[in-house]
């Protein structure tokens, strides 16, 4: 079963839910596996403090042109969609950091004169942390290949187990990267006006992706209603609210799991993945009759 | 003129609370709110749209089901998983590949080698881009359609056009609001910018975030400042990071305390400055200040 946690807006406590998550789940001694794919800056490793025994390159396709081979025909030029590769006086040169790797200049090229080389777009590390199995991707900085980053750590996925898909915020390529596949989807968000209108778009998000998803209100306060309203309005759940509380954020300031100083949350947390884990089975249920 | 970009690496930090306060401040200045993902800066400044256009990004392939004779040619070659036999049956085969268009690249290979020419390619519209007047000034926004992509290719397009305004209007000042992260909006927010705000918070996470986007921000050789938000919630940590940031020789220009007045001026629609004249307000000013005088 994969879980994501996804959120519009950044800094609502993604991480926070995913690894409290992930723990409370390895203390009830299930399989359970995180997966940091908030590649750009990756921050579940602060809490969990994996110990990290594998480290892998990540590279993606990209063009290598022959300059003996090459006649300058410019066909290369004329199908690559992102200015990646362009003909300019007589010979093929490319702009690795736009390529998509789709592999049509290769294709099209009538001299040979393109072959496929590696290019490191960042890293994938492995590891365990009390009891969960933990995975990171980490994009080189001042590279942009954020999705096909995420969907290299994706591939390292558990099959069978509980796997936790941490996603980068927003709604664009890299949370749909990340979110795509999963079997639920927890959208986190704060009680503020700009945490509602970015949940609205990440709410339209997954709508769009078909995933069946619940919300959770972090630093949810009493008088503060306005999301708890909208998802009444749009007949969302909102499975779980963490409260506003100053020992929470003391917590995630040095990098502290709630579940470690405030012990009492364990029980919460076991019962937001029992609560996922029977929603799933009900929509199972529904598919196979 | 001058253009400064206001990011934070990691989301959450007050970035658009503050950039909203220095709109206020500002006295000659356009803005551009390039956080596309998730824009909120509009919930303040509250633009009345004068000018409304489509942005597109990028093409899409789309299959004709009643050309397609179902050879799988594009689905072989499609990088992108995008192609699914699930497509509606015709004359000659019982079903018919489609596109899914959420994970379409537009790379043009299935076009350009479907042996019926069965495949079009078209323009895509990706969202649609605002020119506003606000209270405090002309602001370039959008929005980006649901799912989609080319958020840097927009975040360049807000830019451009921020500029031409600022040079029409004898603007001296572009703020941008940037987006989190250290990827391609990010890059595109910053890229030729004159100096770099990063808003941070005393967070290991904070601390660990900052390093990244400072290192990105450095490497295109944009001067860097930084400002810590919140920074009375654990100011161990807040010394920690200004420590840190001097090793790299970047300046912490400000530090602003918490107050919940970051969250009721966005219920009222307001600035900080606007909402509450209290410490807060100060410590913002006392960081636009520093600002204007390192933007020389
Ligand atoms: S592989 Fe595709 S994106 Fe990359 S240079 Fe070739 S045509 Fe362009
Ligand atoms: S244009 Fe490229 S990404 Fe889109 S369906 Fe065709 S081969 Fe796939």
């Amino acid at each position: 079963m994969k879980i994501a946690i996804a959120s519009g807006k950044g800094g609502t406590g993604k991480t926070t839910i995913a690894t409290n998550l992930a723990c409370s789940i390895a203390d009830m001694g299930k399989t359970v596996q995180y997966l940091d794919c908030d590649v750009e800056e990756p921050n579940g490793h602060i809490f969990l403090k994996p110990e990290i025994n594998e480290t892998q390159t990540i590279t993606i396709s990209v063009p290598q042109v022959d300059a003996e081979k090459c006649t300058g025909c410019g066909k290369c030029g004329h199908i690559c969609q992102y200015s990646a590769i362009i003909c300019l006086k007589g010979t093929a040169m490319t702009f690795e950091q736009l390529c998509h790797s789709c592999g049509g200049c290769m294709l099209v090229c009538p001299a040979g004169a393109i072959t496929e080389k590696q290019k490191e777009i960042g890293f994938l590390e492995i590891g365990t942390a009390n009891g969960v199995k933990f995975g990171q991707g980490r994009l080189k900085i001042g590279d942009i290949h954020t999705p096909p980053l995420i969907k290299k750590v994706k591939a390292n996925a558990l099959r069978e187990g509980i796997v936790i898909i941490d996603a980068p915020p927003g709604t664009s390529c890299p949370v749909i990267e990340a979110v795509r596949g999963a079997d639920f989807v927890l959208l986190v968000t704060e009680p503020t006006p700009f945490g509602l209108n970015d949940l609205k778009l990440a709410v339209s998000m997954i709508r769009e992706l078909k995933i069946p998803f619940a919300v959770v209100i972090n630093r949810s306060e009493p008088d503060e209603q306005l999301t708890n309203q909208y998802c009444r309005d749009e007949n969302i759940e909102v499975i779980f609210e963490v409260p506003d509380d100053r020992r929470i954020a003391e917590a995630y300031s040095v990098g502290k799991m709630i579940v470690d100083v405030l012990p009492d949350y364990k029980k919460d947390f076991v019962g937001l993945y029992k609560n996922i884990s029977k929603r799933l089975e009900g929509t199972q249920r529904n598919k196979t009759t | 003129m001058k253009e400064i970009g206001i990011i934070s690496g990691k989301g959450g930090t007050g970035k658009t609370s503050i950039v909203a306060a220095f709109a206020g401040l500002a006295k000659n200045a356009v803005f551009a709110d390039c956080d596309v993902d998730a824009a909120d800066l509009h919930l303040v400044l509250e633009p009345k749209v004068k000018q409304t256009s489509d942005f597109s990004g990028g093409k899409q392939a789309f299959i004709i089901a009643e050309k397609c004779i179902g050879c799988g040619k594009c689905k072989d070659l499609c990088k992108f998983d995008a192609i699914n036999l699930n497509g509606k049956g015709n004359d000659i085969v019982g079903k018919t590949f489609t596109v899914d268009p959420i994970s379409c690249e537009g790379c043009k290979v299935c076009v350009e080698f479907c042996p019926v020419d069965a495949i079009e390619f078209n323009d895509q519209i990706n969202g649609q881009w605002f020119i506003s007047e606000t209270r405090f000034g002309t602001m370039v926004h959008a929005k980006l359609g649901i799912a989609e992509e080319n958020s840097g290719k927009l975040v360049s397009l807000i830019r451009k056009e921020t500029k031409k305004i600022a040079e029409g209007q004898k603007k001296d000042l572009i703020i941008v609001d940037g987006s989190p992260g250290i990827g391609c909006p990010v890059i595109a927010s910053i890229t030729g910018a004159d100096l770099v705000l990063i808003i941070t918070e005393p967070t290991l996470s904070g601390k660990h975030d900052l390093q990244r986007v400072a290192q990105l921000a450095v490497g295109f050789n944009i001067p860097v400042l930084v400002a810590i938000n919140k920074y009375d919630l654990n100011p161990e940590m807040a010394d920690q990071i200004e420590k840190d940031a001097l090793e790299h020789n970047i300046k912490v220009v400000g530090r602003i305390r918490y107050d919940k007045a970051f969250t009721k001026a966005q219920i009222m629609k307001c600035s900080v400055i606007e909402y509450t004249c209290s410490a807060v307000s100060e410590d913002i000013k006392a960081l636009w200040r520093n600002v204007i005088y390192a933007l020389g």
